[in-house]
């Protein structure tokens, strides 16, 4: 291993800028001439939209627009779509309902943008908004999700106010397995819905050129090329060779930043109408209200045991929350993302899930990091952990009882592990945490009145999302490849252009890694161009942990042509057989001589060209790749956690943490264990602060910071954290991924210690103090006296 | 409009600016310092932290006429020319920052914490004094790493 290559902690190269406060980020571009933007919201989760009055509005200093959803139908402005196509059981499909970027005729939520105020500045747009004039005619909301078929119809195209009701599994075989079971554990389970906050909000800035009848958009992309595609194709704001996106800095998304939103659409509309770039910014309450919300879950799941503790079956039936609209990807998640991992790491022979979406009165939820992994994992490690307690056993040993050993394994949903070793994450991971001395620090602790609780989570994730020919056999719009180009410039350096977008995984860096590893020249020879539909010419972006496993193996790709064709150039150079010619440490050699050309001097000689004719090589160093990976990715390990309750007031308290994590083989360990820290922290986050709550009217009553409890430094310990490897053998380096494994893990974890140390299963996410504390007392109250 | 003049990163500036400018506008809109952040309404997260004469202070929590006459920091005005603080070096060789939005937010925070409570900080210190500051990449381990390491290499 090289200082810099594939397996070192190199420290990253984009964070110069970070730390200096150069990045550049969407909100920190100026458009000449620019203009800012704010929209009116519902305040309504649904009515009907009367009438609006924009006069006053109009006349207030510096407006310069004031536009309309009916202004935008006019304009023949097309909605925005779901991309993935699901089948309900009967063979229909989904009930897409319309969704125009502003709402004409009726607001489906609070937040619903129902008009643009375009301004001079940002404070004149905002005091103008105050003067828009909507006359609403409150309608009865839906917002519950599991009473969402007997709610008002929110949609003309959606009767019970239901997208989907889907399946997948063998429910006769599933049945049949239950009935020969010893034992059954049932579990009803919300998996709390969730606000993806990204610390950087949500821009957009539209500009359309008069001269080229061409727009530009930069927004907080996590895949400007999709953005593209969408917009132009199905919004039809332009063809697609006049559209420019561009996504810089990006400051986190974790999913939220993948779909295509209103405010993008209006404001590139809005910058055509007005003939002025417009510039939106998103507050932070405004993103409660407005960004896709993630998870939502309501589920009743079953696991069937043979009395020596193997699971036979598991049975699940799911409430998919959706919100108002299906947005970019959501349809996928509580699907083909979720009931396609309910095998967990476990030879499962039978399993039957059922999912049904519904439409409510409340924002669009969709993929959140993870998106159905980290609900699929819930439901199984909830399962296994209350059955083996249920059944006497230890929980350690009922997991390693049904682990799958043999690989390749066959699920029955879909999926087909490939490779992993569970017992030796899970065994590791009980060394780190020493589970030997639990008995004693729970003892300790209860001598402080404590409580103390140690849970499990051997959680699977499929990644590397995806191989194009099976998501488009399951419904997918588009194909799930990613592009990569090598240009080698005449001097020898090199740019790498990836149709992956960074926001916060230092691509920047691993990328390089690679590219140094494989041509032996110095990482500060190396750049990543991404994040540019003009530069990049196209690819899919960054989610579900796929940058690695796909995006990187697209880029070894274009490093293999780019090596071959070096060779050819070095062949001439040297005057020898190409077929001779070894490359190795940056340096082209003839096999069984002395003779040697560098890779800097092969690059000037594949640009001067005066070695070869044209008719015999083509001059200069540039090769591209589409990689489409032919198998997802399987990372998977233990996480285990351990609290201590205080018995008083139900506050628990994360006081160990272990992760051991099969990623196969990882590229820059400081930054895969980067990664898993921050999926941890939102993954606890879940399980103990978070929950985007609605009340009865449909009104989001924790819309900022000071409701929503976000995780802060204090609620952590230390992580300890550790890797076992197992190859991955579909793709050229072995990678898995790594982005979303801890935010997938850790909330079983969690619960399962909490529930560990209080001795009741009945304990809903967010576990905060009087949550536990409520269960506490229930528990104590049904605890015969004489215990 | 309202006259405000102060110093920011050494540099006397002046300005006439709505008097409902936030300091944190005024940082970023009229003098192009990008680099101070903006991830609430509510004062909760530091991404807006700087330093008003030499005390950390949240940006977005004050007008900008509030900051008359005083003394501003940035994060573009924390490293010494091409030499930088040891604070930002310390985010660096820690793994301190992934997307970097709340970076200039927690390097400002980290150096006034230092100033408050000393060149050897323990971990329950570092994370308490973090209350003030939100990030949602990193789960906090190598932030509190790195300023544990940025307070020793500050001594
Ligand atoms: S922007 Fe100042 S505290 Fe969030
Ligand atoms: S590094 Fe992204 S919010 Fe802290």
């Amino acid at each position: 291993m090289s200082a810099t290559g594939i397996g070192a902690a190199v420290r990253r190269k984009e964070d110069h800028r970070f730390i200096t406060g150069k990045g550049q980020y969407t909100d920190d571009i100026s458009r000449p001439g620019e203009t800012r933007a704010v929209f009116v919201r519902s305040p309504h989760a649904h009515a009907k939209i009367r009438k609006i009055d924009t006069s006053a509005a109009q006349k207030m200093p510096g407006v310069v627009a004031v536009l309309t959803g009916e202004q935008l139908a006019a304009d023949k402005i097309g909605h925005l779509i779901c991309g993935w196509m699901i089948h309900s059981k009967d063979g229909s499909p989904m009930k897409m309902a319309p969704h125009p970027a502003i709402a004409s005729g009726k607001a489906c939520y609070v937040g619903d943008p129902v008009a643009l105020v375009v301004a001079e500045t940002l404070t004149q747009a905002r005091d103008a908004a105050e003067k828009v004039a909507v006359d609403y005619e409150p309608l009865p909301a839906v917002v519950d999700p599991a009473k969402a078929k007997a709610g008002a119809q929110i949609h003309e195209v959606a009767p019970k106010n239901t997208i989907y009701e889907w399946h997948l599994g063998d429910v006769k075989a599933v049945e049949a397995a239950f009935r020969s079971a010893k034992h059954v554990t049932k579990l009803d389970i919300v998996n709390n819905r969730l606000v993806p906050n990204a610390m950087e909000p949500r821009v957009a800035i539209g500009e359309y050129d008069t001269g080229n009848d061409s727009f530009t958009l930069w927004n907080t992309s996590q895949n400007p090329h999709v953005a593209r595609l969408v917009i132009a194709a199905f919004i039809g704001m332009a063809p697609e060779h006049k559209l420019r996106v561009i996504a810089p800095d990006v400051g986190g998304g974790f999913g939220s930043k993948i779909f295509i939103y209103p405010e993008e659409v209006a404001c590139l509309w809005a910058s055509k109408r007005t003939g002025r770039p417009v510039k939106w910014t998103s507050d932070r309450s405004e993103a409660f209200l407005a960004d896709a919300h993630g998870r939502d879950h309501v589920t009743h799941a079953e696991m069937a045991f043979a009395s020596d503790g193997k699971i036979l079956a598991l049975r699940a039936k799911t409430i998919a929350n959706l919100g108002a609209y299906m947005s970019t990807f959501s349809s996928s998640v509580p699907t083909y993302l979720y009931a396609t991992l309910l095998s967990g790491q476990y030879d499962i022979a039978h399993i039957y899930c059922e999912v049904d979406a519904v439409y409510t009165n409340t924002v669009p939820v969709d993929a959140y990091r993870g998106a159905g992994r980290p609900e699929a994992t819930f439901v199984v490690e909830r399962l296994v952990e209350v059955g083996a307690r249920e059944q006497g056993m230890d929980p350690a040993e009922l997991r390693r009882k049904n682990f799958v050993r043999n690989f390749p394994h066959q699920t029955p949903v879909i999926m087909t592990y490939d490779a992993g070793d569970y017992n030796a994450s899970l065994k590791k991971a009980m060394e780190i945490a020493d589970v030997k001395g639990f008995a004693k620090r729970r003892r300790d602790a209860a001598r402080n009145g404590k409580l103390r609780g140690l849970g499990y989570s051997t959680y699977i994730e499929a990644c590397g999302i995806a191989p194009s020919q099976a998501v488009g056999s399951l419904g997918a719009g588009v194909g799930l490849w990613e592009s990569a180009e090598v240009r080698v410039n005449p001097t020898g350096s090199v740019e790498i252009l990836t149709g992956c977008h960074a926001h916060g995984q230092g691509h920047e860096t691993t990328f390089a890694q690679v590219v140094a590893d494989r041509l032996g020249i110095p990482i500060e020879n190396i750049s990543v161009v991404h994040g540019d539909t003009d530069k990049v010419q196209f690819g899919m972006g960054t989610y579900g942990s796929r940058s690695g496993a796909v995006g990187i193996s697209a880029i070894v790709k274009a490093l293999d042509k780019v090596e071959a064709k070096a060779k050819k150039v070095a062949a001439h150079m040297l005057e020898a057989s190409e077929s001779d010619i070894v490359f190795k440490d940056g340096k082209f050699t003839v096999a069984g001589t002395d003779k040697a050309a560098a890779w800097g001097d092969v690059a000037l000689n594949a640009y001067i060209a005066h070695k070869f004719s044209g008719q015999e090589l083509e001059p200069g160093l540039k090769e591209g790749a589409f990689y489409d990976p032919t198998n997802f990715t399987f990372p998977a390990g233990c996480h285990i956690c351990e609290v201590e309750i205080d018995q008083e007031t139900g506050e628990t308290r994360v006081v160990n943490w272990t992760a051991v994590d099969d990623f196969g083989t990882v590229i820059n360990p400081m930054i895969v264990e980067g990664q898993v820290h921050g999926g941890i922290a939102q993954g606890v986050g879940q399980a103990l602060l978070e929950g985007a709550v609605y009340d009865k009217e449909g009104q989001l009553v924790s819309g900022s910071f000071m409701d929503y409890a976000m995780p802060r430094a204090e609620n952590f310990p230390p992580f300890n954290i550790d890797t076992t490897v197992t190859k991955c053998p579909s793709n050229p380096l072995g990678l898995k991924g790594c982005g979303e494994a801890g935010a997938i893990a850790a909330p079983a974890a969690v619960i399962n210690a909490i529930t560990d140390a209080i001795g009741t299963e009945e304990v809903t996410m967010p576990a905060t103090a009087q949550t536990v504390w409520a269960a506490l007392q229930k528990a104590n109250r049904m605890r015969p006296a004489a215990e | 409009m309202t006259a405000v003049s102060m110093t920011v990163n050494g540099k006397p500036v002046t300005a006439d600016v709505d008097p409902r400018t936030l300091l944190v506008q005024f940082l970023r809109e009229h003098l192009r310092l990008t680099g101070t952040h903006v991830g609430c309404d509510t004062s909760q997260c530091g991404a807006c932290v700087v330093h008003i004469d030499g005390k950390a202070m949240k940006s977005c929590t004050m007008f900008a006429w509030q900051a008359d006459g005083a003394n501003v920091t940035t994060i573009e005005g924390l490293a010494n020319g091409a030499a930088l603080h040891p604070m930002q070096e310390a985010f660096r060789e820690h793994h301190g920052l992934q997307c970097g939005y709340c970076t200039p937010g927690m390097i400002m925070a980290a150096v006034d914490i230092v100033k408050r409570k000393g060149h050897d900080l323990d971990d329950r210190t570092i994370r308490e004094e973090l209350d003030g500051n939100l990030c949602r990449c990193t789960g906090y381990h190598n932030i509190v790493k790195a300023i544990a390491a940025g307070a020793r290499a500050m001594k």
